[in-house]
């Protein structure tokens, strides 16, 4: 039975020591940047009374956004029974755990009152999305961690499909909620949508399997192992259907912006006057997140790399989008008065800006940092690296 | 004989409750009939504060509200307008169709149906019986979203440290807060701050009182002119409304 001879992951002491140090140095950096930010308060950031979520929460919910849609690999394998991602579902859950862990230590540490986390945990107003978001993210800490243990303890390998099935059903109701925080801001022009938890649904696909095949390529690569061609291709031609789902959606959401006339400010801001946010938008999020990354893994002759160069893309593209929705959204006047010119001392009816301070980033790669160095812990004591069955692969060709 | 003593006993403390009650029951009724509320009784529903605005009485330029309103809440003056809470601002307005110019004064509508209660994950946003709007500084993580839901930017993030406070009116670094009507002199029955000082400086632009009351100056002004909810389409059913807008 080719799956029982297993894969070993190589030692490399030295270099295991060094993306240790070289990840708790970015985690040094953002613990300095919490510190300075809760010492001092939010008057040392970019962020103020107009743009109140800042480039921490671009971050934050970049990561957990994208921990969601990692899990996918697993559940494509354990619900959908496709045995090459059921070899890749261990790794799956664990980047999943880590990202979450990495995104949630990001918002937590962006709060005004960090020190009342424990307030978070134990007053819940139920009608807030926000509060159902906490729970969620709680159970999902809870489900993958209880999927991991059926996956990779044999005596419990009985139950992975059923707590498989739970993790997919939690990730898409969490995923969904995460958007919905968005789509329940009434009162701003960029927000108030249905359409946003769905979208961010399919952008949590694409952002999960592009940090999916980057740490997945990684991993072959220190070990000196290819990945089968068949698998890369199948992978590859994945992650194309999220991202063109992702543009899909993308173009949805705006064009149904633009039929509304209250909207049309918004998007002409967003799509043509924007500045920044319009380049965020154009050049980020649809030419480096979207078109970009099928051209690379269209053109004949797709590799190793160059599915990794896609997916780095596409994660530079998530985090474009994320700055669009979240800053942009911010920045764009909020129509308090329709039909009148406004102006006071409070921003009132001008764009706002947001310049954001080193330590706004520091934060926000901490998060990437944490989740890196859990990855590369966990990877290293327990067998995560994919166990490909080559025999079966063979015979379903 | 002590039997007899305890019955007289019994029969002293009944007569002495029995005289207490005559003493203090006028007392009951007048608690209910005067808006005012003493510390110990719970805000009722009975009550709903609001206030009247009227834009053709406030004066552009004007800023007797906001100086009242910093002072009482020890806001102190704005220096740096991108981080500094602002409880209460002027709006300055011009009609594009018309190029009419109004002026008003803009803060927690105090809505019925309030978004930023809704979206509050612990629950320390929150709307009292008779209508205010506050914020629990005990419970609130400064998480902002609420900053994020408030149809009217009326909520502000405390950035910096805070000194010199107002015992009345707490406030510290990293919390969210907003106009809280001057509930600390609603309760002892006085009006918000902004309000004492637009009628002081004689342009009387500012209405407060009991909108559920029929005999309320308020209450008879919206029932006579044609008042408005700001963005009355989110139909979040608003304490303040404005004249002449």
């Amino acid at each position: 039975m080719a799956s029982a001879s297993y894969v070993e992951t190589q030692s490399r002491p030295a270099a295991f020591w060094g993306l240790l140090a070289a990840g708790g140095l970015f985690m040094l950096a953002a613990f300095a940047a919490f510190l300075h930010f809760e010492h001092s308060g939010h008057a040392v950031t970019g962020m103020d009374n107009q743009i109140v979520w800042g480039i921490p929460h671009v971050f934050a919910v970049f990561l957990i956004v994208a921990a969601s849609g990692v899990l996918n690999v697993a559940s494509i394998g354990s619900v959908f029974g496709k045995p090459i991602y059921k070899a890749r579902a261990p790794l799956s859950g664990l980047l999943a755990l880590a990202m979450m862990a990495g995104g949630l230590a990001v918002l937590a540490a962006d709060l005004g009152r960090p020190d009342r986390l424990i307030v978070a945990m134990t007053h819940f107003n139920f009608k807030s999305i926000f509060a159902l978001n906490m729970m969620f993210y709680s159970g999902f800490f809870a489900i993958v961690a209880a999927y991991l243990v059926t996956m990779m303890d044999r005596s419990l390998n009985g139950y992975s499909k059923i707590v498989g099935f739970l993790a997919f059903f939690w990730r898409l109701a969490l995923t969904t909620a995460t958007g919905s925080i968005f789509g329940f801001l009434i009162a701003r022009t960029a927000y108030g949508s249905a359409l946003m938890a769905p979208m961010f649904i399919i952008y949590s696909f694409a952002y999960g399997l592009a940090a999916f095949l980057i740490v997945q390529g990684s991993m072959y690569a220190w070990n000196g192992l290819t990945l089968d061609a068949r698998i890369l291709a199948r992978m590859k031609n994945l992650l194309a259907v999220f991202v063109g789902a992702a543009l899909y959606f993308t173009a949805v959401m705006h064009l149904t912006s633009l039929y509304f006339a209250k909207q049309t400010d918004y998007e002409r801001f967003l799509l043509l006057d924007g500045g920044t946010y319009t380049a965020a938008f154009w050049l980020g999020q649809v030419v480096v997140g979207g078109i970009l990354p099928l051209a690379l893994i269209f053109a004949p002759g797709a590799t190793q790399t160059r599915v990794i160069a896609a997916s780095v893309l596409v994660v530079l593209g998530g985090l474009a989008q994320m700055f669009v929705t979240i800053v942009g959204g911010q920045a764009f006047p909020l129509e308090i008065f329709p039909g009148y010119a406004v102006s006071s001392t409070f921003q009132d009816g001008i764009v706002n800006s947001y310049s954001p301070v080193l330590g706004e980033f520091a934060l926000g790669f901490g998060g990437i940092a944490l989740a890196f160095l859990i990855t590369v812990v966990a990877v290293r004591v327990l067998r995560f690296l994919p166990q490909d069955d080559f025999a079966a692969l063979k015979a379903e060709d | 004989m002590s039997e007899r003593n305890d019955d007289r006993r019994k029969f002293l403390a009944a007569a002495a409750a029995g005289a207490g009650f005559v003493a203090i029951a006028p007392g009951i009724r007048l608690v209910e009939i005067a808006a005012a509320k003493p510390d110990s009784e719970p805000v009722t529903a009975k009550v709903r504060w609001g206030m009247l605005i009227d834009t053709t009485r406030c004066q552009s330029g004007c800023t007797e509200c906001i100086s009242a309103c910093n002072k009482e809440n020890h806001l102190g003056e704005t220096t740096r307008p991108r981080t500094d809470a602002q409880w209460i601002r002027k709006i300055d307005l011009k009609e594009l169709k018309t190029g009419r110019v109004l002026s008003l004064p803009m803060m927690c509508q105090h809505c019925a149906n309030p978004p930023c209660v809704d979206v509050c994950p612990t629950g320390a946003s929150f709307k009292r019986a008779d209508g205010i709007v506050l914020v629990d500084r005990h419970i609130c993580i400064g998480c902002r979203y609420c900053m994020m839901a408030c149809p009217y930017k009326a909520r502000s993030f405390v950035h910096e440290p805070h000194t010199d406070q107002n015992p009345e009116v707490p406030r510290g670094q990293g919390c969210v807060e907003g106009c809280t009507l001057c509930v600390h002199r609603v309760d002892r029955g006085g009006t918000p701050a902004c309000v004492e000082a637009c009628a002081a400086a004689g342009h009387n632009a500012m209405l407060f009182g009991d909108l559920n009351d029929p005999e309320s100056a308020i209450a008879k002004r919206v029932r006579e002119v044609k008042t408005t909810q700001v963005r009355a389409d989110l139909k979040l059913d608003l304490g303040v409304r404005y004249e002449g807008i």
